[in-house]
């Protein structure tokens, strides 16, 4: 039994070399790291760190990102709730094309949209806000939260909503004093994987938005510019892009896996 | 039993206007788009299908469609495989299971712009740890900037790092609802490793493992941003996928009439493909 463990360490040994690589170069001067290869920094440094966290443009670039993500975790749960509570519940007309409709705009490339999103954010004055970014992740974030939720929803027997109607609750206070605390689980891996496709998706997030809702993505690419390639900035900047999502991912380690396989298909 | 209550519409209705704004509206500008022409100023011109004709006859096209198949079927046949032997080989419980699933979630959560500048960085000749390697201690000659097996290599390394773990998350969720029983009665008829994956193990991934390949095909089919900023389609146009054509249409050059009938018929070719995915492998079920 124990040689099998020798696969996943090394697959594993192989993800982290990469990240390894971004690490260590983030602690390094511009000069090392273009004068050749060392594999440990020789002269450490925290120069490309401080860089970000006292430059206004850098640190609100993760602030910007962060801010949009939420917003639109928020909203994608939210209005995913009753729907997938509606499509475990009940027939109604025309459910199963409703569902795969919705599934079918998470096959729609970013790129086919990044143009017509623009346009459409820019006539209704939401160009560069938060709530444009938010609202248009939606697009890919909602369908699969429903996914997720109806999943988790259809595991939980009809009689507790009967029950709790018989006993005289009223729907919206069933659902949220009874129903949500059994579906917590769910909740939190909808939440999970709305944040997580909306925190590494930087095309349409980059198209709109200019200066006020700029993410990080967008001040990443500075690295390239006026005063010649910054590698050392530009591997602190991802190293620290790495960091919202390894908490997040610790939180709901013992659900990640069982989002999923709850759903249909 | 699910009850037949046409109210459940009002549920459904925030979702409905959500997505129906963010997709029909783009939707409909793209079909706007994709039949007219334009020279500037708000002029347009009725085209016909005329873009969608030149689009399908264009090398470009077919080409860039070409190496979009090539890709997404590499990566299919190497990390669904690879996801499963994985899968199968990890603790089932104990304190290493969550160290596990959290490390090999980590790739999947950092921005794919940094994912790219990461692989950029990671594989640079002389001062990247890989191109250092392969150069300099194993004597290849690498350099994914000048040559467009290296860069194919590269692209197809960097995705196989990138997302082999959701198929690993998602079979190993399949694994551990497995009940010991089985494994017992297996045991005491004495089966192989191999009928226990045949005949337990694999039909009850079979659910999560169409979900795998389903996602896989979908997302590495509209792939953008990673390729984009490691390799820009070079060298020459060798690793220039359909996404990043389409970018270089639609926003590069603003030819708005082709792009957006590429953007339909690249959608339309998605879609398809996924549809015929899902039937064939939920055909079983069905019978």
């Amino acid at each position: 039994m124990k040689k099998r463990s020798i696969i996943p360490i090394l697959y594993i040994a192989f993800l982290m070399l990469p990240i390894y690589w971004l690490v260590a170069m983030s602690f390094k001067t511009t000069n090392e790291i273009l004068s050749g290869f060392s594999l440990f920094p020789q002269t450490f440094t925290l120069e490309n760190y401080i860089t970000i966290f006292t430059d206004p443009t850098w640190y609100w670039g993760y602030i910007n990102s962060i801010t949009y993500v939420t917003l639109n975790t928020v909203l994608s749960v939210c209005v995913a709730l009753p729907a997938a509570y509606a499509f475990s519940r009940y027939r109604f007309l025309g459910d199963k094309q409703l569902f795969f409709w919705l599934l079918t705009n998470r096959m729609a490339p970013a790129a086919v949209f990044a143009l017509p999103f623009f346009q459409l954010y820019s006539s209704i004055h939401l160009f560069d806000t938060y709530l444009a970014v938010a609202l248009a992740h939606t697009l890919f974030n909602v369908p699969l939260a429903v996914w997720i939720l109806e999943g988790f929803m259809r595991g939980i027997p009809k009689e507790l909503d009967e029950t709790a109607y018989v006993d005289g609750y009223s729907f919206p206070r069933f659902f949220v004093t009874i129903f949500l605390p059994n579906i917590k689980a769910g909740v939190g891996v909808a939440a999970f994987f709305c944040f997580m496709f909306s925190w590494v998706e930087m095309l349409l997030a980059k198209t709109l938005t200019a200066v006020e809702a700029k993410p990080i993505a967008a001040v990443m690419t500075r690295t390239a510019s006026s005063a010649g390639y910054e590698l050392g900035l530009l591997a602190a900047a991802g190293t620290l892009t790495i960091i919202p999502g390894a908490i997040v991912i610790w939180f709901v380690r013992n659900y990640i896996a069982r989002g999923f396989a709850m759903g249909r298909v | 039993m699910r009850t037949e209550n046409q109210k459940a519409w009002f549920f459904v209705l925030p979702v409905l206007a959500l997505v129906a704004f963010n997709a029909l509206v783009p939707m409909m500008t793209v079909v706007n788009y994709s039949v007219q022409e334009t020279f500037g100023n708000n002029q347009f011109f009725w085209e016909g299908l005329g873009w969608f004709e030149q689009i399908l006859r264009s090398d470009r096209f077919q080409a860039a469609l070409g190496r979009q198949f090539l890709f997404t079927f590499l990566i299919l046949l190497i990390e669904v495989p690879l996801g499963i032997i994985v899968a199968l080989s990890m603790p089932r419980k104990g304190f290493w299971v969550p160290v596990c699933l959290v490390l090999m979630a980590l790739p999947m959560l950092i921005p794919w712009n940094v994912v790219g500048s990461m692989w950029n960085i990671f594989t640079l000749p002389k001062i990247g740890l890989l191109g250092y390697f392969l150069n300099d201690v194993l004597g290849i000659n690498y350099d994914m900037t000048q040559q467009p097996l290296s860069a194919w290599i590269t692209v197809i390394v960097m995705d196989v790092w990138h997302w082999t773990s959701l198929v690993v998350l998602l079979c190993y969720a399949g694994l551990v609802s497995i009940p010991d029983a089985y494994y017992q009665a297996a045991k005491i008829d004495g089966a192989s490793p191999w009928s226990v994956f045949r005949y337990i193990q694999l039909p009850k991934m079979k659910t999560v493992l169409t979900i795998a390949i389903l996602l896989r095909f979908m997302d590495s089919f509209n792939i953008y941003t990673e390729p984009f900023v490691l390799t820009g389609g070079g060298p020459g146009n060798s690793t220039t996928l359909l996404s990043i054509d389409l970018v270089k249409i639609a926003l590069g050059q603003f030819d708005l009439g082709p792009a957006a009938a590429m953007s339909l018929i690249y959608f339309a070719i998605t879609l398809l493909v996924s549809w015929l995915f899902y039937t064939l492998m939920t055909k079983d079920d069905a019978e």
